[in-house]
């Protein structure tokens, strides 16, 4: 169970002082968590705010009652939170399986790269000994990062709009990967989406505006709202 | 000859060659200035020169999936050696090369391995050449090497070289110049990465004489602490050919990095590309690792290996 308690983060714009994000308070502790929001709403900031990667301002992060808000990246991924990035990292002669293998912490034997790599629907032959470079494709990458997830098994996975750039790859592909990955991990899976499909497998929705939680509810209560106002994202109406 | 090997030297040997013992098939090695061991085989000649430092290594026309060891290892301060070691490569052959020189250097005195390697390749012929370069010891002394490779290859010959300096070195600096003719493939990968307050010249110089002859070249380098690199390559098409040099260093801590890659077309239909970048480890690759579970250092250190791999 993840806690953000008055998390709020500012920035020095110019000599002013800028708000990203508000007096955030979220508990996580549910199967699938979908924060959502227009562009700009602080959405990838709350992000890397949990994974370690911006300071907040003030509050408090618990992770499992465990008070996390001064740990740095590394030692929040040792506690368990793995972190999908929006855009990830291409690497000059780091290989797929170099990737995986940190990823789970150990050298894994072909077989289980290959369950990996295949929930992610690539055939672990053709890309296991890969780099992960400028070679490969937007979508091939985004889907080596969430294979990287699975080799993490932790309790909290954080994704940053994982649906961009897997056009290539069906909606009900990735959302059998997060359900899959739910029934082996048990964990709690936080997804920032925009995508109306996503949404609508969420537990409970986040709706962020302005760097403040606008709402929070199940699907059947959000979910007809944000449909309704044009103005929040016209991607969730395509 | 019979040899016996210390453990420094074999520590040498095995970082520049892969070896763990005295290896099989044709070798020569030449420890502390003095030739040590030899095998030649029925194919391969090894001959000392007469009126110099050094071997001719001749391989006959045909030879095929044989192997040649020709280490160097230094063990004792300050021995400073000048060597002249002559390929000359049959028709047809098919054959590897491991070179490489180790430097251990306890006491106060500079040890310094200055050699000239030069190929002679044979139409057809197929020629994989490794070396290596290594120093280690905590003697103040320094560990120099300088290292010349000249590459004359032949119609439709190929050589692919792979030559890495992986820490230790305190001052090289190494040439390289390749003559081709018809149809003839050149493939050059280099590996570096100097630190403490080392320097590195590395030079190359290919001239495409032939027509369809090809070339690239390609240097990856890391450039640590105080430690300078100095990356020069000119690729000169001089028929219908294509060239290719591209240079990628990572910089750190407060080491500097030149590159100047040269190309020059003294023909219409030649086609040559070079590429250089320069820089230092992108932030967000450290993060990624880190949000795997690695400390900055150990992330740092994954992807350097990485890129020097």
């Amino acid at each position: 169970m993840l806690e953000l308690k008055n998390i709020s983060y500012s920035v020095s714009d110019n000599g002013r002082t800028k708000d990203i994000l508000k007096n955030i308070n979220l508990t996580i502790d549910e199967r699938f968590v979908v924060i959502t929001g227009p562009n700009g709403s602080g959405k990838s900031t709350l992000a890397k705010i949990i994974a370690g990667i911006i300071t907040p301002t003030s509050g408090q992060i618990l992770l499992d009652g465990q008070d996390i808000t001064e740990m740095n990246i590394t030692e929040r991924a040792k506690a368990g939170i793995s972190f999908a990035f929006q855009q990830p990292v291409r690497f000059k002669g780091i290989t797929v399986k170099d990737l995986i293998n940190l990823a789970a912490g150990r050298k894994i034997n072909f077989t289980e790269a290959c369950n990996y790599l295949s929930e992610v629907g690539l055939c672990a032959r053709d890309y296991i000994n890969r780099e992960v470079n400028a070679s490969l494709s937007g979508g091939e990458l985004k889907r080596i990062e969430i294979a990287m997830i699975l080799a993490r098994s932790t309790k909290l996975s954080l994704f940053d709009e994982p649906e961009a750039g897997i056009d290539l790859w069906s909606f009900n592909s990735l959302i059998r990967v997060f359900e899959a990955m739910h029934e082996n991990i048990k964990g709690n899976i936080l997804i920032i989406s925009h995508q109306e499909r996503i949404l609508d497998i969420a537990d409970k929705i986040v709706l962020l505006k302005d760097g403040e939680i606008a709402q929070t509810g199940t699907k059947d209560e959000i979910m007809p709202q944000i449909l309704g106002v044009a103005t929040v994202c016209p991607q969730i109406k395509e | 000859m019979a040899m016996k090997l210390d453990k420094i030297q074999l520590n040498l040997l095995e970082q520049v060659a892969d070896l763990h013992e005295v290896p099989s098939g044709a070798y020569n090695i030449r420890t502390n200035g003095k030739a040590a061991a030899r095998n030649t085989t029925a194919n391969i000649d090894i001959v000392s020169k007469e009126d110099k430092d050094g071997i001719d290594i001749i391989i006959k026309p045909g030879t095929k999936k044989e192997s040649i060891h020709i280490p160097v290892l230094l063990s004792e301060s300050g021995i400073e050696e000048m060597v002249y070691n002559d390929f000359h490569i049959g028709e047809d052959c098919d054959v590897v090369i491991v070179a490489g020189c180790g430097i251990h250097n306890g006491g106060d005195a500079a040890s310094k391995h200055d050699g000239i390697h030069s190929f002679f390749i044979g139409k057809n012929a197929k020629v994989k050449y490794v070396e290596k370069h290594y120093g280690y010891g905590d003697g103040r002394g320094e560990k120099i090497m300088n290292p010349v490779t000249v590459i004359e290859m032949g119609e439709n010959s190929y050589f692919e070289m792979e030559t890495a300096q992986i820490r230790g070195v305190d001052s090289t600096n190494r040439k390289t110049i390749a003559k081709l003719a018809d149809g003839a493939t050149l493939i050059i990968g280099e590996k570096l990465l100097t630190h403490g307050s080392q320097t590195a010249i590395t030079e190359f110089e290919v001239d495409l004489y032939g027509e369809n002859s090809s070339a690239h070249v390609v240097s990856r380098s890391v450039a640590q602490d105080d430690s300078y690199q100095e990356f020069i390559s000119r690729v000169y098409g001089n028929n219908a050919c294509s060239g290719h040099t591209e240079c990628d260093a990572i910089v750190m801590n407060n080491a500097k990095v030149t590159a100047v890659p040269e190309i020059k077309a003294n023909h219409v239909e030649a086609s040559l590309i070079h590429e250089a970048a320069i820089g230092k480890i992108a932030g967000e690759q450290l993060i990624k690792l880190m949000t795997l579970g690695l400390t900055e250092k150990e992330a740092e250190e994954q992807i350097i290996s990485g890129f020097l791999k």
